[in-house]
């Protein structure tokens, strides 16, 4: 028992790390429809700018915050400069250009920062509790928190607010929206600049938790961060936070009990969005399309 | 093509020849590294034609065809270095056992459309390497198999003009590539290929009309996994080695992705085209990066500013021909052949 809880929490500990930077795909995907795959690469980009900051030397939470505040504008500036152009192309033209960013970012940020790993501290003491046998360890609380603040934030910004209002306005319908006085295009911008403050977050700390930050830190976090997502469904945050847990725990409890699938652990969460994708097609809490024929 | 006149026509048959004789003749006049690096844009072309059948003319998006590929490179590397078959045999099995594999995948995506499809593939390449390295026991205990050069050299029949190594894999893979070519013609001009069409346009329509939804989805899939199968076969032969790495793989199925929108989505020519391209880019790119005409100092030693020149170029290719190369060709053609006209008649 004292072991299963163990891996939950650890697993717990993952799946907030994939739900954060799915919150992130969802919030790009909801405003503007685009399925980021650039997104973990804007994310590790920005880590290493916190870790810049971290040498130079700032506290590390300061770090985060200013990286949130470049990656921030570095997000709006994307949107204006580089997707702006192609808004309106075939969803594949925009799934090329937004792979052909994740090629240069990931790239430019080995150019930049080298390809040896860099340690980048926590923000927060690094301590474990025993009780029970079972390991609890700071950092998950830490992230646990992080993301419960993220997710109340976001629920406050987008259902309590006008700015929120004006963002679901443009998501639902950019038309009607555009036809109320609200600037879709600076709605856009706000969208894939938030998402990208978000990712900057999700990177900073994730990476204190793993090896080093090196330029493949965000592959595999952005691929289970995508499960977790289609697992929950593309348009709904609720969704991103659900599948990312269960992507997460999923993932540790296979480690631990079937040993028969040691080294292809990563089969568990795709068949599991293939037996769901299966029954609900648009996901655990995304809604479904009615189509008039 | 309604706008093309006979003449037209004849043009482009000529112009077909035309490319076919330079294509033919290439391996005598080139380096054997030249002519690998075209074979090897002749196979990830083939690659790039089975995913247009799925992705150009059916509307399935798929981001995990770099397992299909995968799976046919083992198939063929394995049956040769362990089970002593002999190459070109190897090949309709790692087509048949691709299509197999595509068949029992596509059964379950069936439910699952768009970029949710998109996704479920993608666990495809990133799942793929895994299982290599848990079940192949390759070079040292890795997943890598090696394949001795003498099993991969040309049969006695090749004539001596095309029995280099080098030569006769470019011809094996351009013959192959000419049949598969024909084959995706004949197909998407006749009944399959207007099914593929309306279920990708409407579901609901064509399924009135009584094509089975089913049964057109899966063999589109199942058919586009057996061309990258074949294509992985062919890499064998080129490559020397099957192997598959997590981040490998999954750049390989955005590889050809790219190739099938860079060539243009749902044409014949397009994806061989775009196979082409992106091979050509990248080698251009990191011969660029590795020999620079401008700044030598600051290129020197950053062979990774390679794949960042090679994403930002495909950002540019897609503000400029967001329909591909086919897409631009025909819109410029048809803008020649207005311009022709009216010169015609104010003549």
């Amino acid at each position: 028992m004292a072991l299963f809880l163990t891996q939950l929490m650890n697993g717990i500990g993952s799946g907030v790390v994939y739900a954060s930077l799915g919150l992130a795909i969802v919030l790009i995907f909801r405003t503007t429809g685009i399925l980021n795959f650039a997104q973990g690469e804007m994310a590790l980009f920005a880590t290493y700018i916190t870790w810049e900051l971290t040498q130079s030397p700032l506290p590390v939470w300061l770090a985060i915050l200013i990286s949130m505040g470049i990656a921030f504008i570095a997000g709006v500036l994307i949107e204006r400069v580089i997707v702006r152009p192609v808004e309106k192309s075939s969803p594949l033209v925009l799934v090329i250009v937004t792979i052909g960013m994740f090629l240069a970012f990931n790239a430019l940020a080995q150019l930049f920062f080298g390809v040896d790993a860099k340690a980048l501290p926590r923000a927060y003491p690094d301590h474990s509790w025993i009780i029970g046998g079972v390991v609890l360890r700071s950092d998950t609380f830490v992230l646990v928190g992080v993301l419960a603040i993220e997710c109340l934030a976001l629920w406050l910004l987008l259902q309590r607010t006008k700015l929120g209002l004006a963002l679901r306005a443009v998501a639902s319908n950019p038309d009607s929206a555009r036809l109320l006085g609200i600037s879709a295009a600076t709605m856009l911008m706000l969208g894939w600049g938030l998402a990208s403050a978000l990712g900057a977050l999700a990177g900073a700390l994730v990476v204190p938790t793993t090896t080093g930050l090196t330029a493949g830190s965000m592959q595999s976090v952005l691929i289970f961060s995508f499960a977790g997502v289609a697992l929950g469904g593309f348009d709904s945050p609720l969704g991103a936070v659900v599948g990312g847990l269960i992507i997460g725990v999923a993932g540790a409890l296979t480690q631990q009990y079937l040993p028969a699938l040691s080294g292809i652990e990563i089969i568990v969460p795709f068949g599991l969005i293939l037996l769901v994708l299966m029954f609900r097609p648009q996901g655990l809490f995304g809604q479904s399309k009615v189509e008039r024929v | 093509m309604h706008f093309l006149s006979n003449r037209a026509r004849l043009l482009g048959i000529l112009f077909g020849l035309a490319v076919l004789g330079y294509l033919v003749l290439f391996p005598q006049q080139h380096s054997a590294s030249e002519v690998r690096l075209w074979t090897t844009a002749i196979y990830i072309g083939i690659a790039a034609m089975g995913l247009n059948l799925l992705t150009g003319y059916n509307g399935q998006v798929s981001i995990g065809h770099g397992a299909f590929y995968g799976i046919g490179a083992y198939t063929s590397a394995l049956l040769v270095s362990e089970h002593g078959w002999s190459y070109l045999t190897t090949i309709p099995i790692a087509a048949a056992i691709s299509f197999i594999i595509g068949v029992a995948i596509g059964v379950p995506a069936l439910r699952v459309k768009g970029l949710y499809l998109a996704l479920v593939t993608l666990g495809l390449a990133v799942v793929f390497p895994d299982i290599t390295k848990k079940f192949v026991h390759g070079v040292g205990g890795t997943n890598l198999v090696r394949v001795s050069r003498l099993d991969l050299a040309a049969p006695s029949w090749v004539p001596a003009k095309a029995a280099a190594l080098d030569q006769w894999g470019y011809y094996l893979t351009l013959t192959i590539a000419l049949i598969l070519l024909l084959g995706i013609w004949l197909l998407v001009r006749g009944r399959f290929g207007r099914a593929l069409i309306a279920v990708r346009d409407h579901e609901a329509a064509a399924t009135t009309v009584g094509v089975n939804l089913a049964r057109t989805k899966v063999m589109a899939f199942a058919l586009s996994a057996a061309y990258a199968g074949i294509a992985g076969a062919l890499s064998v032969q080129v490559t020397g080695l099957a192997n598959a790495e997590k981040i490998g793989t999954f750049n390989l199925s955005i590889l050809f992705l790219v190739a099938v929108v860079i060539g243009g989505t749902a044409t014949v020519f397009g994806p061989l085209i775009g196979g082409f391209a992106v091979v050509m880019i990248q080698s251009a790119t990191s011969d660029f990066v590795a020999n620079p005409p401008i700044l030598p100092s600051f290129f020197s030693g950053k062979e990774v500013l390679s794949p960042a020149l090679f994403g930002v170029l495909l950002i540019v290719f897609m503000y400029f021909m967001p329909d591909g190369i086919m897409g631009a060709a025909r819109r410029s053609s048809r803008r020649l052949g207005r311009t022709l006209s009216r010169a015609g008649k104010a003549a």
